[in-house]
Order: C-alpha cells, then structure tokens, then sequence
C-alpha cells in the first residue's frame, strides 16, 4: 500500500515535499500535493513513521490508500 | 534523499563585521531612553530608543526599521513576502487550512509566492513605496522549516534592493542550525516566538513538534522547542545578530509565565520582547478558537507589558500582520500587489530617489522629535500622579492627520507629567465581523477605546462627538494635522491644570476591548 493525500484537505504547504525519502511526493496542478503509489514505500526502512504523516498540520490528510496492498520492503 | 539543511550550499553573500558582544548587549540592555535626540524619560520604547541611547551600530540597524523602533513606525514601511508555507509545530492558535483575504492573522495569505516572483514583488513594492525599508520573511509557515526558499529570496533581493533590510520571523525550532547562513546573509534582525519556558505551560500550547524526523507530543515537544530557541537566541547573540521576542499572551495559561520569558529572554540579549494579544475567534477554527480560550482585554495586555518593561524594551506597537503584507504597520496595502498585478508592472528601481525621499522622511521626523523636546519643557517641574490614556486617528507622520469615521485604527498614548508615551493601538475596523451597522461601528470604538480619556482627530461629526461625551471621552479636534506628542502634552497641561483650578474632576477610566479580526486593505 502507498499514502494518499486527502486532496479536501491539503493546504499546499509542501511542508511534506522534502521529507518525503523516495520523492514520491510533487506539487499537482492547483498547487496541492500528491503522492506517487509506486514511489511511496510508507517510509519503511527509512523512518519510524511516514514523514508526510509526522509533519503535516492537517490531521487525517496524508492516509493509506486503500487501493494498493501494504508496502513489503524487499 | 534530500537535504534541507545543507550548510554549505549556503555561500558567502556577505559577512558581519566582528563586535565586541559583551560590550554592546550591556548597552543594549542599560539602555532605556527614547526617542531620536533621547532624554524623554524611560521607555516609550517599543523600542523607541533612540541614537543617543544606543550604540551607533544598534541604531544603525533599528532607525528605519518600522518593528524595531517604535518612532520608525510612524514613517518606514516594510513588507513581507509569502515564500515559506510549511511549518515543523503546531500551534494551537493557528489553523493553516483556514484562508480569507480579509483576515489578518498571521500564518493566513492569499497566495504565496517563489522567491523570483518575490523577488520581483519587492522591486514593485520599493518603486512605488519609497519608504519601504525592510523586507521579512515570516511565514505563512516557519522560513527555516523552508530554508531553500527563504535563502533564495533574501540572496535575490540582496542582489537587486541592497538598501533594504533583510528579516526573518521564526518558531526558533531549525534556529540553531541556521544562525551561521543567517549571519553570512547579512540578516541584521531575527524574530523569534517565544510562548513558554516551561515545557507543562508549553504542553498546553503545542500539540506536537516535528523535529529530527519525528512528531513529539506534549512536554517532550515543548522541551525540544523551548531548548532550541533559547539556544538559538543564545547564537544569533553571539553574532552580533539582533533578536526581538514574540509572546502571544494566552491569559490563564501564559500570562504570568510570560514574565519568566521576559527575564529568560533578556538574560540571552533579547533586543526587545513584543507581547502581542491571542486571536481567537471560534471562525477561525483553531484549537483556542473552538475552546473558547479568550484573549485579554486591553488593561490586562498593558499591564503584563508594563510589568516586564522594567526588564527590557517592550513592542507595543505590532499589528500582528500577516507573512503578505505591504506597507505601514497600521495599513495593508498587500491588494495593490497581487502576483498578477506585479507581473503586469514597469519596475523602476531607483536607489537615488529612495534615498532622496527617505532624507525628506528623516527631516519630518526630526521636526515631530524637536516639537516633542520643546513642549516637553513646558511639563518641567510639573509633578502629578495622574495619568491617563488618549486615542489618535493618524494616517502615519506622526500627526493627527485621519478623520474619526475613516479611522480604522487608534493609536494609544499615555500622558503624564513625564510627556506623552506610546503604548499600544486599537483596531477598529469593521471587515469580517458581519452584522454591524452604522450605529453599531460607533458602539464599537467606544468599546475598543474605553480606557481612554480623550481621543484626537483630525475632524468628527456632530453626532459621534455626543455619544463620545456621553461615554466620558473627550473628542478633540483642535490639534488637527499638529504632531501627536507636542500636541498631547499640550493637552495634558491643560488638562492638569482645568484638575488644579476645581474645573474639571479627574476620574480613572475602565478597560477596553482588543478588537479581533480583519485589517482592511486600504
């Protein structure tokens, strides 16, 4: 599975952008952010919790998209 | 993975001259006359120090910096631009979903810009605004949570405007790490906020941090952020960097902790501490706003800074503007520089006319000094324990210059026999608020300007004039366009001596209402 983000509530900060460690995360058009699925490793192996999740000021914005299965590191 | 806080990319822009620290913060800190030509008696800092209390290096720095001279404010202008949107805390008076181009609380914009476009805004700005003399970066988020952004901006600028100030406003969180590219940018003044230095207080203040890849929650975070400033102001003193303190004043929960910030500050060569009311409206949907945590009233917020002024410089005269304005303290002028419009517009930046116009500013502001000195003489070897609170509707040049219905905002001096001292300002203005009429705006300045005896402006109507009676303040009119110091103690001797000749009773007057809510753009 990857993170999500909940577009209702992205601020367009980018406060998540940088921490991101796979890049995963760029600015859409309208200047709010989304996350690349197939970048997005849930920050396993890199951080002891999602950094998108850590820094955002919203609550319930950066979240598990269910419609991938869960990250495996390899 | 990338690196946010590479140092070493920062490169050398300029660097500071070295300074005997532990000479100049004991001046900074022995100093409290005011005012350009000093000797006006203590503290109508805010910091109205002036050149004769200062060293020449400090006033340098603060002269024409409208945030850290209280007399600059009146004739410079400054502006920030909107470049750094993410933040590393939470506070809980701010909600960064919430945004409306009439609101005014910090952290709020209408659109933020890349650093070229600031850039080119603060070109715009100067053009048109001669005396704009500062340029801040403060947000809408934390500059160091984006120091890419916020170094750009300040090397782009440095290029193009160099007689502009560089500032920069933080939480102090990625201070420590900063300091050393700060001081390479030649950036003269920080601003760091300060709410706590009690980690329990802080807890109650701070839902989270997210500092070294992590959130941290509760005490745990408010330690981590309270360590950091401190340390951080430690640094940018060391530098020679001058530093002012924010408090937001949360009554019941760091209301009499501020006190501790104040000493904790200062001891740390805080240049001047700004204790600025909480803005909290439930509309704004922040975690004090739907609590219903109340910011204080008008006597309250005096009477804390008036008990920390004996430690060090008190702001008494910050607007709590947002990371876009444009303009003098008391105006925002943000509207007439959208990014659309600054794209659209012929730059012409002429640093001799700015220079020019900035003499004529300076000769101004000599003249509302010397009117001052010399009313002041006839106050000599007068003594009275009265004291007393006026209201002025001035448009800037330190006159009495705005009509009372135009006025969107009062400033606040008060009068005793050792002169005229600024010591705050009123909002008055109607945006946002919803609901009020015509009848209700006047109920509504008497609220806003109920401590005070007298209020001065330039021309009032009949009817305003009699509800102002009838509420125990004298409406004035008759220093129309005269300087606001000369003419206030000119009052006040006459106020004293109508008191002495059995005229008139002086009475002590009740607290007012800090109003909240929107800055009009002008």
């Amino acid at each position: 599975m990857a993170f999500k983000i909940v577009e209702e509530n992205c601020t367009g900060c980018c406060a998540c952008e940088p921490e991101c460690p796979n890049q995963a995360i760029s600015e859409a058009k309208g200047g709010l952010f989304i996350i690349d699925p197939a970048k997005c490793t849930e920050c396993i192996g890199h951080h002891d919790e999602p950094q998108c999740v850590a820094v955002c000021p919203i609550d319930l914005t950066c979240i598990i998209d269910d419609n991938y299965p869960r990250y495996e590191a390899a | 993975m990338q690196t946010t806080h590479n140092q070493t990319e920062a490169g050398a822009v300029g660097s500071h001259t070295p300074v005997n620290i532990d000479e100049v913060m004991q001046q900074v800190a022995d100093h409290k006359g005011c005012g350009t030509s000093g000797g006006s008696g203590k503290a109508s800092c805010g910091s109205g120090a002036g050149e004769n209390d200062l060293p020449k290096e400090i006033w340098d720095k603060v002269k024409n910096h409208p945030c850290y001279s209280e007399e600059a404010h009146h004739h410079y202008a400054r502006m920030h631009v909107a470049v750094a949107p993410a933040c590393n805390i939470q506070c809980n008076y701010c909600n960064r979903k919430y945004d409306c181009a009439n609101e005014s609380r910090p952290g709020v914009v209408s659109e933020k810009l890349t650093p070229e476009q600031a850039a080119k805004k603060v070109l715009a700005v100067a053009s048109t605004i001669p005396q704009m003399t500062v340029l801040g970066i403060a947000g809408p988020g934390d500059p160091l949570a984006n120091p890419e952004k916020t170094f750009k901006t300040f090397e782009l600028i440095a290029k193009t405007a160099p007689d502009i100030k560089l500032c920069v406003s933080t939480n102090g969180l990625t201070l420590p790490e900063h300091v050393e590219r700060l001081s390479q940018y030649n950036i003269d003044h920080v601003t760091i906020t300060i709410n706590m230095v009690d980690p329990e207080v802080g807890a109650k203040i701070y839902p989270w941090v997210y500092y070294n890849k992590k959130r941290y929650a509760g005490v745990e975070a408010a330690k981590i952020l309270t360590d950091r400033q401190l340390q951080g102001l430690e640094m940018l003193t060391e530098r020679g960097i001058l530093s002012k303190i924010n408090s937001v004043m949360i009554p019941g929960i760091n209301d009499q902790p501020l006190v501790e910030v104040n000493k904790a500050v200062k001891s740390r060569g805080a240049f001047l501490h700004n204790i600025m009311p909480l803005i909290s409206a439930p509309e704004h949907g922040t975690v004090f706003g739907l609590t219903g945590q109340r910011g204080p009233t008008a006597q309250e917020l005096k009477a804390l800074q008036d008990s920390c002024e004996g430690e060090m410089n008190m702001m008494r005269h910050c607007r709590q503007c947002r990371a876009d304005a444009v303009g003098l303290l008391g105006e925002d002028r943000s509207a007439e520089f959208t990014t659309d419009k600054i794209m659209e517009m012929e730059v012409n930046y002429d640093l001799d006319s700015r220079k020019a116009y900035q003499a004529a500013v300076e000769q101004e502001r000599q003249a509302v000094v010397a009117a001052k000195q010399e009313e002041l003489q006839t106050l000599a070897g007068a003594h009275s324990d009265i004291k007393m609170l006026i209201a002025v509707a001035t448009k800037g040049s330190g006159k009495v210059n705005e009509h009372f219905g135009h006025a969107t905002e009062f400033q606040i001096y008060e009068l005793s026999t050792s002169g005229a001292k600024f010591v705050g300002h009123r909002r008055v203005d109607l945006y946002c608020q919803g609901g009020y009429g015509e009848e209700d705006a006047l109920a509504t300045v008497i609220r806003a300007i109920n401590d005070c005896h007298a209020v001065f402006v330039a021309k009032i109507g009949g009817c305003p004039k009699n509800d102002l009676k009838a509420a125990g303040i004298d409406p004035v009119d008759q220093y129309a366009n005269q300087f606001i110091e000369q003419s206030a103690i000119a009052y006040f001797k006459e106020y004293l001596d109508k008191v002495a000749s059995g005229e008139i009773e002086h009475i002590v007057k009740g607290d007012a209402e800090i109003r909240q809510g929107a800055l009009i753009a002008a």
